[in-house]
C-alpha cells in the first residue's frame, strides 16, 4: 500500500517533469526548425516579399523614380482599369495565351501519344531530344532567329515564294493582322519542348496493362487516348497549362526582341508596358499598379486551372 | 540652388579677376592626371575618337568610357547621374527630367568663361531648359552639342538617273512627281524604317517643315504653354504622308524594317530615297563613295523657306561629377580645336558648330558630307532648324509617334487621326 502510494506519488511527481522535458524538446525543435527555415525565409523575404510590398507601396504613389513621391491612393489602379490602351495591352496577353498554350499542349499530347509505344528505342530518344531543344535556347536568341525567318527576305517568305504564293509574302512582324500570331508561334515553338517532355514522362507512368485491357475490350487508338491517356495525364496537363499561361501573361523577352510591341500596340503585352512605363515614361507608380494587377490576373487564371486538374482523392 | 551657387562662383571669379587686373583663366584639366568618367552611345564612334585625340593633345587626361544603347541610356541615365561617381561626360537622350531632378551641372558659368556667346544662339537654344524641367528652349544652359546634325533626303544616284532626276527637286510637287516616276519604274520610291521606333517621323517632320514655319513645331517640342502639334500646316503634312503611304511610295514591309535593315537595304541599292540624318554622311562617303547624294527637303512653294530637323548631339556634365571643369574644357575644345573639328566632320559627318567665324573643315568635293554641310548652312541662314518631334517628352516617341506612325503604314490610322492621337498623348503625359 505504502509502495503503491509512493509509486503513485512518484508518478505524479514525474509527470510534470516529463511534460516539462517534452515541452523543452518541443521548444528546441521549434527553434531548430525556425533556424533551418531562416536562411530560405530571409532570402524569400528579401527578394520576393519586400519587393512585392514595395511595388504595392509604389503603386499608390505618383513618382518618376528619382524625385519626390506623391500619394495618389488608388488612382493608378483606376488608370489601369480605364485606359483603353492598357486594356488592349491586357487583352493582347490573353490572345497570346491562346497561342502559347493551345499549340504546345495539343501538339505535345499528339507527340506523346504517338511515340508512347516507342519510348525506349532510339526513335523515342531522338524525338524527345529534338523537341526539347528549343527549351535550351535563350528566349532572346529564339526571338532574333525567328525575326529573321519572318523578315521580308526570310525563310517564311522564301518558302511562300517558292511555292508560288508570292502574294501572301509580307513583313510578318510588322503586319497588323499577323504580328501577334507570329509572336504566338515563336512562343509555341519555345514551349512545345517543355510540354512534350512533361507529357511523355507522364505517359510512362500509366500502367500498360490498362491499354492491353482496353484493346482486349476492343478499344481503338482514339478510345485509348480519350479514356486512358488523357485522364492519366491530368496532373501533367495542369502543369503544362499553368506554365504556358504564365509564360504568355508575363511574357516580355520574345515580344521585346521580335516586335518591340508593334505595329501600333498590336503585340504590346503587360510585361513590356510595365517596363516602358517605369523606364521610358518614368511613371513608376502606374507601372507598379499594372504589375500588381498582372500578378492578380495570373493568380486568377492559374488557380482555377490548378483546381480543375488536381487529383481528386 | 545649383544655379545660384554656380552664378555666385562665376561672379566671385569675375570680381577677383577685375580686382587683380589680370585676365581670368578659363577652367581647364590642369596638369595632374585625370581619368574622365564617360558614358557614350554604342554604335557611334565620334565621341571616342575625339577622346583619343584629346588624350593625345593632353596626355594627363585619359577616358574611362562606358557605352550603352540609346534606349538603355534613356532608361539608365537618371540613376547613373544620381550615383556618387556620376559621369563627367554623358550622352543625354533627353534633358527635362534630369534638369528637374537637379542631376546635371549648370553650364551658365562656363558659357561666360569660355565665351560661348560667340556661338550662334540658335545652336544652343535646344540645350536650354528653365528650372523645373520645362519649358525647354529658354533658361539656363545644361548641355552642349558635340556636333549639330540634320535630316534631309538621301538619294541613290544610279536610280535617280533612271527616273530622270538631274537635280534635286525644288518643290514638294517636284518630289511627288519623282516618287511617282520611281513607283512606275518598279522601284521602291522610299526606303524607310518604321519597326521598333517610328522612322516615318523623319519624312513627317520634313513635310511639316515644307508646309509651315518651324517655330510652332519647336514651341510644341519645348512644351511651351498652349502649344499644339495639331496645326493646319502639320495636318497637311500628315495627310501628305498618308497619301505617300496610300500611293505605295514606301516598301510594303516598312513596319517590319528596323533602322539598320533600312541602311543595309538602301545602301544595297533598294530604294530611290531615304529620309535620314547627316550622321550617315561619313559612313556613305567612306563605304559607298560617289553612289549617294543628299538634298534638303524642298518647301511646298518654290522659293519658300527650308526647314529641317536639326539637333545637337547632346552631351552634359553630371551635377555630382568629379571633373566638371575638365569636362567643360573638353566640350569647348571639341567646338573650337582645329583637329577636333576635322575629326568631327570626317567621322560624324555633321556640322561641328562652335563660333560662327570658325571655318568649316574641308571635305572631299562632291561627297555626301559636302552636301550635308552645305545644307546645314542653308538651314542656319534661313533659321529653319527644328528639334526632333520625338524629343517633346520622355515617352512621346515610344507611346505616341511610333505606334501611330505604324498604324498609318498599316492603313488603320489617318493623317488627321495621327496628329490628334499624338496631341492627346502629349497632353496626357504632361498632365500625369
Amino acid at each position: 500500500m505504502i509502495d503503491r502510494t509512493n509509486q503513485i506519488a512518484g508518478a505524479a511527481a514525474a509527470a510534470p517533469a516529463k511534460s516539462r522535458r517534452r515541452a523543452g524538446i518541443g521548444r528546441r525543435t521549434a527553434i531548430a526548425a525556425l533556424l533551418f527555415a531562416a536562411p530560405a525565409f530571409i532570402m524569400y523575404a528579401a527578394f520576393v516579399l519586400v519587393p512585392l510590398a514595395m511595388s504595392v507601396f509604389y503603386s499608390l504613389q505618383r513618382w518618376d523614380g528619382i524625385g519626390k513621391m506623391r500619394f495618389v491612393g488608388l488612382n493608378n489602379y483606376l488608370i489601369v482599369l480605364t485606359d483603353a490602351d492598357l486594356l488592349q495591352v491586357i487583352g493582347n496577353a490573353f490572345l497570346l495565351a491562346a497561342w502559347f498554350t493551345l499549340i504546345p499542349v495539343v501538339l505535345g499530347l499528339a507527340v506523346a501519344a504517338a511515340i508512347r509505344e516507342h519510348l525506349g528505342g532510339p526513335f523515342g530518344t531522338a524525338t524527345r531530344t529534338i523537341l526539347f531543344l528549343p527549351q535550351v535556347i535563350p528566349l532572346v536568341a529564339a526571338g532574333i532567329a525567328w525575326s529573321w525567318m519572318f523578315a521580308n527576305t526570310g525563310l517564311v517568305n522564301q518558302a511562300l515564294r517558292g511555292i508560288g504564293l508570292e502574294a501572301l509574302a509580307r513583313g510578318w512582324l510588322g503586319d497588323f493582322t499577323f504580328a501577334l500570331p507570329a509572336v504566338g508561334i515563336i512562343g509555341a515553338w519555345v514551349l512545345l519542348g517543355l510540354c512534350t517532355m512533361l507529357l511523355v514522362t507522364g505517359i510512362t507512368k500509366i500502367d500498360p496493362s490498362l491499354y492491353e485491357a482496353a484493346r482486349l475490350d476492343g478499344a481503338g487508338p482514339w478510345d485509348e487516348f480519350i479514356y486512358i491517356t488523357l485522364p492519366g495525364l491530368r496532373q501533367e496537363l495542369g502543369v503544362c497549362v499553368t506554365v504556358t499561361v504564365i509564360a504568355a501573361l508575363a511574357s516580355f523577352d520574345i515580344v521585346y526582341i521580335a516586335t518591340g510591341g508593334g505595329p501600333g500596340i498590336q503585340t504590346t503585352v503587360p510585361g513590356l508596358e510595365i517596363y516602358r512605363l517605369a523606364f521610358a515614361h518614368r511613371q513608376v507608380g502606374l507601372a507598379s499598379a499594372l504589375a500588381i494587377f498582372l500578378m492578380v490576373l495570373v493568380l486568377v487564371c492559374v488557380l482555377p486551372i490548378q483546381w480543375l486538374t488536381r487529383v481528386r482523392r | 540652388m545649383k544655379l545660384k551657387s554656380v552664378t555666385a562662383t562665376g561672379l566671385a571669379a569675375l570680381t577677383a579677376a577685375a580686382l587683380t587686373g589680370t585676365a581670368m583663366a578659363a577652367p581647364s584639366c590642369g596638369a595632374d592626371p585625370v581619368v574622365m568618367n564617360a558614358y557614350f552611345e554604342t554604335g557611334f564612334p565620334l565621341p571616342s575618337k575625339l577622346a583619343e585625340e584629346f588624350t593625345r593633345q593632353f596626355p594627363n587626361v585619359t577616358f574611362d568610357i562606358k557605352e550603352d544603347q540609346f534606349a538603355n541610356m534613356m532608361e539608365n541615365s537618371p540613376r547613373i547621374l544620381s550615383e556618387d561617381n556620376a559621369p563627367d561626360l554623358i550622352r543625354l537622350p533627353s534633358m527635362s527630367d534630369l534638369v528637374a531632378n537637379e542631376l546635371l551641372a549648370n553650364l551658365d558659368g562656363y558659357f561666360t568663361e569660355f565665351g560661348w556667346d560667340k556661338f550662334p544662339p540658335s545652336q544652343l537654344i535646344q540645350l536650354r531648359v528653365e528650372e523645373g524641367g520645362r519649358p525647354r528652349g529658354a533658361g539656363s544652359l545644361w548641355a552642349m552639342g558635340l556636333n549639330y546634325s540634320m535630316t534631309g533626303v538621301f538619294y541613290n544616284k544610279e536610280l535617280a538617273a533612271k527616273v530622270g532626276m538631274t537635280e534635286p527637286p525644288k518643290t514638294l510637287a517636284e518630289l511627288d512627281a519623282l516618287l511617282q516616276k520611281a513607283k512606275d519604274a518598279g522601284l521602291v520610291p522610299i526606303m524607310q524604317f518604321n519597326k521598333g521606333t517610328g522612322g516615318l517621323a523623319f519624312p513627317l517632320q520634313d513635310l511639316m517643315g515644307s508646309y509651315g514655319p518651324p517655330e510652332p513645331v519647336n514651341d510644341w517640342i519645348f512644351q511651351k504653354d498652349g502649344a499644339t502639334i495639331n496645326t493646319e500646316a502639320n495636318l497637311k503634312a500628315a495627310e501628305h504622308l498618308e497619301n505617300w503611304v496610300k500611293s505605295g511610295y514606301f516598301a510594303a514591309d516598312t513596319n517590319a524594317i528596323e533602322y539598320f535593315q533600312m541602311m543595309s537595304r538602301f545602301t544595297g541599292g533598294e530604294g530611290l530615297f531615304m529620309f535620314n540624318g547627316d550622321w550617315e554622311s561619313g559612313n556613305l562617303d567612306k563605304n559607298f563613295a560617289g553612289k549617294f547624294g543628299f538634298f534638303l527637303m524642298p518647301p511646298a512653294e518654290a522659293g519658300g523657306r527650308h526647314a529641317a530637323m536639326s539637333a545637337p548631339l547632346t552631351f552634359g556634365i553630371g551635377a555630382k561629377a568629379a571633373h566638371q571643369d575638365c569636362a567643360a574644357f573638353f566640350l569647348n575644345w571639341v567646338a573650337t580645336n582645329e583637329q577636333a573639328r576635322q575629326i568631327n566632320v570626317e567621322v560624324g559627318g555633321s556640322n561641328p558648330g562652335g563660333p560662327a567665324d570658325l571655318p568649316i573643315p574641308a571635305v572631299t568635293p562632291g561627297s555626301v558630307t559636302e552636301a550635308t554641310l552645305a545644307a546645314g548652312n542653308v538651314v542656319a541662314t534661313e533659321n529653319g532648324a527644328m528639334d526632333f518631334i520625338a524629343n517633346a517628352t520622355g515617352a512621346i516617341f515610344a507611346a505616341g509617334w511610333t505606334p501611330e506612325l505604324q498604324k498609318l503604314v498599316g492603313g488603320v490610322q489617318t493623317g488627321k487621326g495621327l496628329i490628334e492621337a499624338v496631341q492627346a498623348e502629349y497632353e496626357k503625359e504632361l498632365s500625369r
